[in-house]
């Protein structure tokens, strides 16, 4: 990449999208050329330095010149972000880290993305890679399963429709689509799918513990997954080696050699 | 007049004071993406064990008000793969690149470090790290006594690891200090006294922080090491206590974060400065200090920054 992976942004808008969700739009006509789906950006929230560290976000959307981050108000770096206002300007270093492989090149195929919570929001913007690298010759099945704990909760259904991809949702407390969690759902799918397979491919982003089942079900099923760790970061940039994650080949970096790692080289026991 | 900003830490000269701390830089290529590495005074390496170190167990750090907590345990690849893999990328900046090691099994680890880096051309100082609050302690002191101390927390063990390693090299040597003690500048006058060319402080500051929910560290090692602008008062006030007691140059820093924070470290006492976390927020932040400092020399008609090092009005 470039010289200048920091820079000033514009906030074009930043507005609340659900009970306590917000919808970040930024302009970086860099960002937007370079971002691929499962990167990130760190964005300074506070310009003071009592909250000191950046904050990571997936990038959610990319146009033509700017870029979207969906977030939710979880803490005190959040809630400082959701009081930023339109046309003020942000201090924000991206795009980083490894995205998913979305580069297909089997003409018959079914991916399936899984979001658990706020993990939507990176599988927006591949779920648009994957239906634009639909050729009408290609037979492309692109299945969402969206998991939250409640109806509520449930982002971003709308615009995986929009794309033509096909939606699932799991509620924890069933107050809509399948009763339980996402991973049960993704379970009964491959169950189903299992003969004929065509080449089947999993990506997920969401809680650890969503990821560690989906871990297991790939190998259960013999279905490759990529799975996109969320991380609380210090640095985002690879400098620091706080974001230690346990793989096969010993630690890497979520920030650097991930977030989107293949689902087999994680080790999920030991602190990993 | 172009103030001068050059300075010396024993044989060995910088163009400028702004060096960047030990394990906040990755390898440097990190940095390569946000300003041109060639302009900063000096690289203090990630700490470099002989054999290779994995590191703590996640979760390694947590944010605290104005500042963060790290437990990331020295990981690095080992001397070898240290020498053979990260060494040439960073020579290649063309600046001073100064070698943090650290012993895991008592001193004659750091005297074989110190012998091997000796040789290398590369390699433009070493900086003795015997201040790392996130490794075993039992075996880092050899003196039945100091069993639970870290050797930089004892001015005899300070003292005596010192006179070893310094027969062992040639190179500057730089002595990197602990906060957690009751006087630095007894620790300080040690490390002087062994022929230490140079002293860093400080190292973190040993801290916790704890989730109530689940009534755990946030850090899975417990304790760890604190760091940022949140430790900045007890930095200024260290490197004051030990500019008074010792005539080798000090390398100042915790919690550096612009050109006023490091200006505060030279007027302490300080020769040269480090910058740690302040790396994590902002990549440029060193670039930004050198021209700050250069800024307010000029502003102040200082005509070399040796006469701003211990400067403070009493």
């Amino acid at each position: 990449m470039g010289d200048k992976l920091q820079e000033e942004v514009k906030i074009l808008s930043n507005q609340k999208v659900g009970k306590s969700y917000f919808l970040l739009r930024l302009a970086s006509r860099k960002i937007s050329a370079f971002a691929s789906p499962g990167q990130f950006v760190q964005i300074k929230v506070a310009a003071d330095n009592e909250i000191l560290l950046r904050r990571p976000f997936g990038i959610h959307r990319v146009n033509k010149n700017t870029f979207d981050c969906l977030y939710s108000l979880v803490g005190a770096g959040t809630r400082h972000l959701c009081r930023k206002q339109p046309g003020s300007r942000l201090d924000v270093i991206g795009p980083l880290g490894n995205g998913f492989n979305y580069a297909l090149t089997a003409k018959r195929c079914t991916l399936i993305l899984v979001a658990g919570g706020m993990g939507v929001a990176p599988l927006v913007f591949l779920a648009e890679k994957l239906m634009e690298g639909k050729t009408p010759s290609a037979k492309r099945k692109v299945v969402v399963l969206i998991g939250a704990k409640t109806k509520s909760q449930i982002l971003c259904e709308r615009e995986f429709k929009k794309f033509g991809c096909s939606v699932k949702v799991a509620t924890d407390d069933g107050s809509r689509g399948f009763k339980g969690k996402v991973t049960d759902l993704l379970n009964n799918l491959l169950r189903e799918t299992r003969n004929p397979k065509p080449e089947t491919r999993i990506y997920a982003c969401g809680p650890r513990p969503m990821l560690k089942v989906i871990s297991r079900l790939s190998i259960r099923y013999n279905i490759p997954a990529e799975i996109s760790l969320e991380e609380h970061l210090a640095c985002g940039i690879g400098a620091c080696f706080g974001c230690a994650v346990r793989t096969r080949d010993g630690f890497k970096r979520v920030c650097k050699e991930g977030p989107v790692f293949p689902a087999e080289e994680i080790v999920w026991n030991q602190g990993g | 007049m172009e103030p001068k900003i050059s300075i010396s830490l024993g044989r060995l000269k910088l163009k400028n004071p702004v060096m960047i701390a030990s394990g906040t830089f990755g390898y440097a290529r990190e940095f390569s993406d946000f300003f041109d590495l060639k302009k900063l005074g000096a690289i203090v390496t990630k700490t470099i064990t002989l054999r290779a170190r994995q590191g703590n167990l996640p979760p390694r750090t947590c944010e605290t008000p104005a500042g963060m907590l790290n437990s990331v345990g020295l990981e690095n690849p080992g001397i070898d793969a240290f020498i053979r893999e990260k060494l040439p990328l960073l020579a290649k900046t063309g600046v001073p690149i100064i070698v943090s090691i650290a012993s895991e099994a008592g001193w004659q680890e750091f005297v074989e470090l110190a012998r091997r880096l000796d040789k290398i051309k590369a390699v433009a100082a070493l900086e003795l790290n015997i201040s790392c609050p996130n490794i075993s302690r039992r075996s880092i002191v050899d003196s039945p006594q100091a069993t639970k101390l870290l050797i930089s927390q004892d001015s005899k063990a300070t003292y005596d690891l010192v006179k070893t390693v310094r027969k062992a090299t040639r190179k500057t040597l730089i002595t990197k200090l602990s906060p957690n003690v009751t006087d630095i500048a007894e620790i300080a006058v040690a490390a002087e006294a062994a022929g230490s060319d140079a002293v860093s402080l400080i190292n973190t500051l040993t801290g916790m922080s704890i989730d109530a929910q689940s009534r755990r560290s946030k850090v899975a090692a417990g304790i760890a090491g604190l760091s940022g602008p949140a430790v900045r008062p007890i930095a200024v006030r260290m490197v004051w206590e030990a500019y008074q007691k010792i005539k080798i140059p000090i390398i100042g820093m915790g919690g550096i974060i612009d050109d006023l924070s490091a200006l505060e470290f030279l007027i302490a006492g300080a020769t040269a400065v480090s910058v740690g976390t302040a790396n994590f927020v902002y990549p440029r932040v060193t670039i930004e200090i050198i021209e700050g400092v250069r800024k307010y020399l000029r502003r102040n008609r200082i005509k070399d920054i040796k006469y701003l090092s211990g400067s403070l009005n009493l």
